[in-house]
C-alpha cells in the first residue's frame, strides 16, 4: 500500500469508487429519454478513478486501467462520428439516428437506439479528455 | 426573479473582468470561467425563467419549457471544460517554463528578450 | 437535403481521429492526411459544381426542419472559401512534411491541422448561430495547441495573450447568442433574417449586432488587431501560413454574412462603424506593416490591413463592391499562405527574422526571391496577378456610392503594403550576400515546389479572372439579395 495517503480514505473509495462507476452506468443508459447521458457519465467515471488517484497514486489507477487515454479519446471520437456518418449509408441525412423494439433475453421487450452508440463515443471522449488532461497536471510535480 | 439573476449575472461578470485585469495567471483563468458562468446564467434567463415540463411527446402541451438554450447551454459548458482545462493545463507548463505566473513579470522579459535580440 | 455538404467537414475529422492513432508513425500520417486533404479538394470542387448547377446546397442535420434543427447551407460564397482553404491547407501540408520537425509531428502536429480545418469548413458551412460559435471553438481549440506546439518560450506568451483574447471574445459571442434568442426567438441565420426583416431592426438588435461585430472584429483582426502580429509569428512558418490564410478569413467571413444577411437594416449606423473600423485598421496595420523589420511581423500586419481592405467592401454594400470583396477573399487566403510559406524559407535561409540583418538572397536561391516578388505584386494588385480585379471592383464599388473617402483608404492601403513588401525585397533579396548559410539548405526547392501550387493559382485566378467571375457573381448574388438565401433552406 502506498504511503503518505490516507487510510479512511483508502478503505471509503474502494467502496464508493464502485458506487460512483454504477450511478455513471444508470446515468448513461438512462440518458436518452430524461437526465444523464455520455457527457455527464463520462465525468461521473472521470471523478471515481480521480478518486482513486487520490486516495492511492496515480500508479494505481494506471494499473486498474491499463489504457492510453488519448487512444480512448480517439476510439470515442471514431465512435460518435461513425454513428453520424452511418446515417449517410442509409440515405438518411448526417447524424439522424434509428431505434426499434426487440426482445431481448433477461431483459424483455427493450428500446435500442443508435443514439446510444453515440453516447458511447461521447463518454469514452470525455472520460479519455478529463484523465487525459488529470494525469498531465498529476504527473510530474 | 429575471431581475434578481440579471444583477448576479452583472456581478459574476464584474467579479470576473475583476480577475482578468489582476496579474497573476491563475486568477485569469478563473476569471474567464467565472465569466462564461454568467455568460451561461444570462443564456438561460432570455429563455425566461418558469418550472414547466419537458417538451415531451405525451406530457402535455401547457407549460412547457424551452429545450434549446438548455441545449445551448450544456454545449457552451461541455466546450469551456475543455478551454478551461486547456488553459490551466498552459498556465501550469507556462509557469514551469517561464518561473513566473505573473503577467508583468513575463512581458517585462520579453521586451528585455526583444531589447537583446535587437 | 444533400449529404455531400458535411464532406468538408467529416473528412478532415475522421482523418484527425485516425491520426491520433498513428501518432507514432510519422511517414503514413504524412500521407494520409495529404490524401486527405486532397480528398477534401475533390469534395470541396464537386460540391462547387453543384452549387453552380443546382443552386444553394442544404443539409438539415439529423432531419430536423430548418428552424427546429440545425441546417448546413452551401451557398457559393462558403463553397467558394471551403474551396480556397482546402487548397491552401493542402500546400501547407505539403510544406510542413520538410518544413515541420519530428518533435511536432509525433505530437500529432497532423491530427490538428485537420481538427482545425474541420472547424473552418464547419464555420463556412454553418447556417446556425451557434453551430458557427461551436465550429468557431473547434477551430480555435486546435489553433491554441497548434500556435503553442514546441513549447519555446515565446510561444507561451503568445499563446496566453492569444487564448486569453479569444476566450474572452467566444464569451461575448455567447452573450450576444443569449441577447439575439432573447429578442427573436431563434438562433437560424435564414430565420433570424426573416424575423427581424418582419419586426424592423429596431435599436437592441443593432445593439445586439454591435456586439457581434466586437467579436468577429477580434477573430478577424479588424481594428482589434493587438494580438495578431506576435501570435502569428511565434510558431513555425507552416503553422503561420494556416493561420494568416484560415482563421482571419473565417471572422471576416461571419462578418460579412451577418452584416449582409441579418444586420443590413440600419446600414447608417452599423456599415458606417465597419467603414470607420476598416480606415482605421488600414492606416493602422499600413504603419505597422512599414514600420516594422521583422519579417514575420511585415506579414502579421499586411494580414490585418487586407482584412481592412475587405471591411471597406462591406462598409460599401454594393454589388461590385460585394463581389469584389468575394474575388479578394479567396486571393487574399491563398496568397496569404503563400508569402508566410516563402517567409518561412527565407528565415530559414538566412537563420534570422530581421530583415535588415539579411542581404543578397536573390544570387544565393534566385527561385525564393521572384516567386517571393511575384507573391508581393499580387497583394498590391499587378494587373495580370489575382490582387486585380477584386481591388478594382471594391475601389469602383466605393466610387459608384460616392464614398471617396474609403476608395482613397483602398488606394492608400495599395502604396503602404507595395512599400512595406518591397522593402523585404531590396533588403533581403538584394544587396551583399551576408549571414547565410555554408552550404546551400538542401530542403529549399522541396519547400519552394510545395508552395508552387497556391503560386500558379494566383497567376490562373489573375489572368483567367474572367472565367472565374461567373462563381464569383453566383457568389455576391446571395449577398446582396437575402431572399435567396432564406428560400434556399426554407424550400423543403
Amino acid at each position: 500500500m502506498p504511503k503518505g495517503s490516507d487510510i479512511f480514505l483508502q478503505n471509503v473509495s474502494k467502496i464508493v469508487v464502485f458506487l460512483v462507476l454504477a450511478f455513471a452506468l444508470y446515468l448513461f443508459f438512462t440518458g436518452h429519454s430524461s437526465p444523464g447521458g455520455g457527457f455527464i457519465a463520462g465525468l461521473m467515471s472521470a471523478g471515481a478513478l480521480l478518486l482513486l488517484a487520490l486516495a492511492y497514486d496515480i500508479e494505481t489507477v494506471r494499473k486498474v486501467v491499463p489504457f492510453d487515454f488519448k487512444l480512448i479519446t480517439a476510439i470515442g471520437l471514431l465512435i460518435a462520428l461513425g454513428t453520424g456518418t452511418g446515417a449517410l449509408l442509409f440515405g438518411q441525412p448526417f447524424l439522424k439516428h434509428a431505434f426499434g423494439h426487440f426482445d431481448l433475453p433477461l431483459l424483455g421487450d427493450t428500446e435500442l437506439h443508435t443514439a446510444l452508440i453515440f453516447d458511447l463515443g461521447v463518454y469514452l471522449a470525455v472520460v479519455g479528455v478529463t484523465m487525459t488532461i488529470l494525469l498531465t497536471i498529476g504527473e510530474d510535480r | 426573479m429575471e431581475v434578481i439573476v440579471a444583477v448576479i449575472v452583472g456581478i459574476l461578470f464584474a467579479v470576473g473582468i475583476y480577475l482578468i485585469l489582476t496579474q497573476d495567471l491563475l486568477r485569469i483563468v478563473l476569471g474567464t470561467s467565472l465569466l462564461t458562468h454568467a455568460v451561461h446564467l444570462l443564456l438561460m434567463t432570455m429563455a425566461m425563467l418558469k418550472t414547466g415540463s419537458a417538451p415531451l411527446l405525451g406530457r402535455g402541451a401547457e407549460d412547457i419549457v424551452d429545450p434549446l438554450p438548455q441545449a445551448l447551454i450544456l454545449t457552451s459548458i461541455v466546450i469551456n471544460f475543455g478551454i478551461t482545462a486547456f488553459f490551466l493545463v498552459l498556465s501550469y507548463r507556462a509557469y514551469q517554463k517561464l518561473d513566473t505566473t505573473d503577467m508583468e513579470r513575463m512581458r517585462s522579459e520579453s521586451s528585455r528578450h526583444r531589447g537583446r535580440s535587437q | 437535403m444533400n449529404n455531400w455538404v458535411v464532406a468538408p467537414m467529416l473528412i478532415p475529422l475522421f482523418t484527425a481521429v485516425i491520426l491520433i492513432f498513428l501518432h507514432n508513425k510519422l511517414k503514413l500520417q504524412r500521407w494520409i492526411s495529404l490524401i486527405s486533404a486532397l480528398l477534401n479538394v475533390c469534395a470541396a470542387v464537386f460540391l462547387l459544381y453543384q452549387v453552380q448547377h443546382n443552386g444553394i446546397q442544404t443539409l438539415n442535420m439529423s432531419g430536423w426542419a430548418p428552424p427546429y434543427g440545425i441546417v448546413l447551407v452551401a451557398d457559393m460564397f462558403a463553397v467558394l472559401l471551403v474551396l480556397a482553404a482546402s487548397i491552401v491547407s493542402s500546400c501547407c501540408l505539403l510544406y510542413s512534411f520538410r518544413g515541420i520537425d519530428e518533435q511536432r509531428e509525433r505530437h500529432y502536429f497532423y491530427s490538428l491541422v485537420h481538427f482545425m480545418l474541420a472547424g473552418v469548413s464547419g464555420s463556412f458551412l454553418t447556417g446556425d448561430l451557434f453551430n458557427l460559435f461551436v465550429c468557431f471553438e473547434l477551430m480555435l481549440m486546435s489553433s491554441y495547441a497548434l500556435i503553442v506546439l514546441g513549447g519555446t518560450k515565446r510561444q507561451f506568451r503568445e499563446t496566453l495573450h492569444y487564448i486569453l483574447i479569444n476566450v474572452l471574445s467566444s464569451t461575448l459571442f455567447v452573450a450576444s447568442i443569449a441577447y439575439l434568442y432573447g429578442a427573436t426567438g431563434t438562433l437560424n441565420l435564414a430565420h433570424l433574417s426573416m424575423r427581424i426583416a418582419e419586426s424592423g431592426q429596431s435599436g437592441p438588435i443593432t445593439a445586439v449586432s454591435a456586439l457581434l461585430l466586437v467579436v468577429f472584429s477580434v477573430k478577424a483582426g479588424l481594428f482589434l488587431f493587438f494580438w495578431l502580429p506576435g501570435s502569428y509569428g511565434a510558431p513555425p512558418a507552416a503553422i503561420s501560413a494556416l493561420f494568416g490564410a484560415l482563421l482571419t478569413k473565417v471572422g471576416m467571413y461571419a462578418l460579412i454574412r451577418t452584416f449582409t444577411l441579418i444586420f443590413y437594416h440600419q446600414a447608417e449606423v452599423t456599415h458606417m462603424l465597419i467603414g470607420t473600423m476598416a480606415i482605421a485598421t488600414i492606416v493602422l496595420g499600413g504603419f505597422g506593416a512599414v514600420s516594422q523589420t521583422n519579417v514575420n511581423r511585415i506579414l502579421g500586419y499586411n494580414v490585418i490591413a487586407s482584412i481592412g481592405f475587405i471591411s471597406l467592401a462591406l462598409a460599401v454594400s454594393n454589388e461590385d463592391a460585394l463581389t469584389g470583396a468575394v474575388f479578394y477573399l479567396v486571393h487574399d487566403m491563398i496568397v496569404k499562405a503563400l508569402l508566410f510559406l516563402l517567409a518561412g524559407i527565407l528565415v530559414a535561409e538566412t537563420g534570422t527574422e530581421r530583415i535588415n540583418r539579411m542581404g543578397g538572397v536573390l544570387t544565393h536561391s534566385p527561385l525564393l526571391g521572384w516567386m517571393f516578388l511575384i507573391a508581393s505584386l499580387a497583394v498590391v494588385g499587378i494587373p495580370p496577378l489575382s490582387g486585380f480585379p477584386g481591388k478594382l471592383l471594391i475601389i469602383q464599388g466605393s466610387l459608384e456610392s460616392g464614398q471617396y473617402l474609403i476608395a482613397a483608404a483602398g488606394v492608400l492601403l495599395t502604396l503602404m503594403l507595395l512599400y512595406s513588401l518591397i522593402k523585404i525585397f531590396i533588403l533581403a533579396f538584394w544587396g551583399k550576400p551576408r549571414r547565410l548559410r555554408e552550404s546551400k539548405w538542401k530542403q529549399t526547392p522541396k519547400l519552394l515546389l510545395s508552395s508552387a501550387p497556391l503560386m500558379l493559382i494566383i497567376v490562373l485566378l489573375g489572368v483567367f479572372a474572367e472565367a472565374f467571375m461567373p462563381y464569383v457573381e453566383t457568389a455576391s448574388s446571395v449577398l446582396i439579395d437575402p431572399t435567396i438565401y432564406i428560400q434556399a433552406v426554407f424550400k423543403e
